[in-house]
């Protein structure tokens, strides 16, 4: 027994505690896939009222941008070929705040504008052939059933991108701070109402023929 | 250069006790951050990039839907399809899945239901178009195009 108090301190070996971690460390590393849920938010039409009848909206033409896509991925904009999708933000934004023939409450608006956007407004809008006000802009997409989803997305991404430099200019940040205003905060909230009211993201995704194209 | 030689013969070690914490303390992170995929994706998802991204509000309102080529070919055919859950789907059933899904959800937020679309690139606007009118019929009109950010 006397033997036993001589004995050195039982000890585990931790040396290969590290080597362990680090196996399951790369288990999850490999496992982990960080969740991607971004993308394009946007809202469908209604679907039809059988009951009712179809009514005619009357627009004037000036008030609607069109953009077409074609099954080999040509873009046809405001009756005009495009190969540069990238020219498509400008355009949109300058359709936007066209003002060419604005209503008292387009005037309104446009005196709330900051310096900077009416600045825009004055130097490259006040077109009698573009839209009336910021009100009444309709963007129209109409993709073909060939048309691949990758333009689709790009296009609806510069459109969109269009409209949040606007709403991002007219708070003064930039678009990308204004995509990540948070709605549930109060004083964040009130800023992105500010930044869209009166001008709305009129996006209308035309339905594709079924043939041809 | 006298100066430099004040080596005082310590052995110079690092000491390697804490590196276990430090491993254990990445492992952990990884561990709660991860979240095991609970459908198995049986279409190509190659997403689009995009730079106007918004981020979903309430995950427990998102439904998701996969279109895309069928990863297996040879069974499953080069056409582009769509995968709800577990399993491929026609477009005649979409109205199915959503009312299935808004089912699951308390009656005052079924009509926010937000269906997430994770659509590959190299799809066809036809299926997506398809899918949307179904989307419509099914009073369900929130849609996101999944995407991932582009930096250019």
């Amino acid at each position: 027994m006397a033997k036993g108090k001589n004995r050195p301190a039982a000890e585990v070996n931790s040396g290969s505690m590290a080597d362990i971690a680090f196996l399951l460390l790369i288990f999850f590393l490999v496992t982990t896939t960080i969740a991607n849920d971004k993308g394009i938010a946007m809202l469908l039409p209604p679907k039809p009222d059988p009951n009712e009848p179809e009514t005619d909206i009357k627009m004037h033409d000036r008030n609607i941008f069109k953009i077409l896509a074609n099954s080999n991925d040509q873009l046809l904009v405001e009756d005009e070929p495009m190969r540069d999708v990238t020219k498509l933000r400008p355009m949109v934004k300058d359709f936007v705040l066209n003002f060419g023939k604005p209503s008292a409450d387009g005037r309104n608006l446009y005196n709330q504008l900051p310096a900077t956007l009416r600045k825009h407004v004055n130097s490259s809008g006040r077109s009698a052939s573009s839209s009336d006000e910021p009100g009444k802009a309709v963007v129209s997409f109409k993709a073909d059933r060939g048309t691949s989803y990758e333009l689709y997305i790009r296009v609806l991404d510069e459109v969109n991108a269009a409209y949040n430099e606007i709403y991002g200019e007219r708070v003064g940040i930039t678009a990308e701070e204004f995509l990540q205003l948070d709605k549930k905060d109060p004083e964040q909230k009130e800023m992105y109402d500010k930044a869209r009211s009166g001008i709305p993201r009129a996006i209308s995704i035309a339905e594709p023929n079924k043939i041809g194209g | 250069m006298a100066k430099f030689k004040k080596s005082s013969g310590t052995t110079q070690e690092i000491p390697t006790a804490a590196l276990p914490d430090i491993i254990f303390m990445l492992l952990f992170f990884f561990m709660v951050t991860t979240v095991l995929r609970e459908t198995t994706i049986m279409v190509e998802q190659k997403l689009p990039k995009s730079t106007q991204l918004s981020k979903l509000e309430r995950k427990s309102l998102v439904s998701y839907i996969y279109i895309g080529k069928p990863k297996r070919t040879a069974v499953y055919g080069v056409q582009p399809k769509i995968q709800v859950n577990d399993v491929f789907i026609e477009v005649k059933d979409v109205v199915r899945f959503v009312n299935q899904e808004k089912d699951k959800l308390s009656e005052v937020e079924r009509d926010q239901i937000t269906m997430s679309m994770k659509v590959d690139i190299d799809a066809k606007m036809g299926i997506v178009t398809d899918v949307q009118q179904e989307f419509k019929e099914a009073n369900a009109r929130k849609v996101l195009y999944s995407s991932s950010k582009r930096v250019d």
